[in-house]
């Protein structure tokens, strides 16, 4: 079972109670992208075996979205963080490097 | 005027707990910067008490503030007092980013009362919620799942549970509640 933690409201609980956002940290190329970037944008997410971004949502609790970084084989949490952010804060990379040395995702390590 | 009635119109149902559609509740949405001197002073002017830390309800005299998420607070009082509290907040919040909605005829709410072990375990088999004695008390306001519509739960005293959840899902919500109660069905987790 998937348990986290609501940065927003401190609550933690099992999925069930939050809603998933998929990827995290995309950019979203629009109008005067290319093509290639606008079709990376929408298709080419990654799936990988192991650390994991993604976006969440407390959908049935205090509503906010917010960012989890996880363990996609264990599911494993290593932390959860504020949605106002493009990128992993440094404590939660380091928190992964502690579980997962040599890791990377993306343009992230 | 037409006479308002809530969902259920006060409906009951007797198990090993007792469940009751409240009637008609006055409930206040208030969004804006909680941690703002003006909203706290609009909030005490409206229902007479401060702004709840996270996660926490506040009650006094009738009326109550709980915490709904980082820019929100709900004030529940009697139905007739929800129209002079929005009015309250509009006033001493004029001018400033903040909605004040009076949603009572949006929202149903039900008490559960009997044991507080058994109470504690009706909700404990609807939501993903720890229910334990020590982890879940008097003071805290959840929101959660319940079966499968969003739901708020807080126990004003041991032995008494309050759920709001939609007016329009009020129906499935007393079957859910009045059907984990139902005689027969008691697990004992925290007897
Ligand atoms: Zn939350």
């Amino acid at each position: 079972m998937l348990i986290l933690t609501c940065p927003c409201c401190g609550v933690t609980a099992e999925e069930t109670e939050f809603h998933p956002g998929g990827e995290a940290h995309l950019t979203r190329y629009g109008p005067g992208s290319s093509d290639d970037e606008f079709h990376g944008y929408l298709f080419e997410k990654v799936n990988p075996k192991g650390v994991h971004f993604e976006r969440w949502r407390h959908a049935n609790g205090c509503g906010k979205w917010f960012h989890a970084a996880r363990c996609t084989v264990t599911l494993e949490v290593f932390g959860t963080y504020s949605a106002q952010t493009t990128e992993p804060p440094q404590h939660i990379k380091d928190k992964i490097s502690a579980k997962r040395p040599g890791w990377s995702w993306r343009e992230f390590a | 005027m037409s006479e308002a009635v809530s969902a259920l119109n006060r409906a009951s149902r007797d198990g090993f707990v007792r469940v009751e559609e409240c009637g008609l509740q006055g409930m206040v949405s208030l969004r804006g910067d909680l941690d703002s001197a003006k909203l706290a002073k609009a909030v005490t002017a409206a229902a007479g008490l401060d702004v709840p830390e996270t996660g926490r309800i506040l009650a006094s005299e009738g009326r109550s503030v709980a915490w709904m998420s980082p820019d929100e607070l709900l004030l529940i009082g009697p139905y007739a007092e929800a129209e002079p509290m929005r009015t309250a907040l509009d006033t001493e919040l004029a001018g400033e980013h903040a909605l004040a909605v009076n949603v009572s005829d949006a929202r149903a709410m039900f008490r559960l009362s009997g044991r507080d072990a058994d109470v504690r375990e009706v909700i404990a088999k609807l939501c993903p919620v720890d229910m334990a004695p020590g982890v879940f008390e008097p003071g805290r306001f959840r929101r959660t799942r319940m079966a499968q519509i969003p739901a708020a739960i807080w126990m004003p005293e041991p032995g008494e549970m309050r759920v709001v959840c939609f007016r329009s899902v009020a129906d499935y919500a007393m079957t859910l509640l009045g059907n984990a109660a139902d005689k027969g069905g008691e697990v004992g987790v925290f007897a």
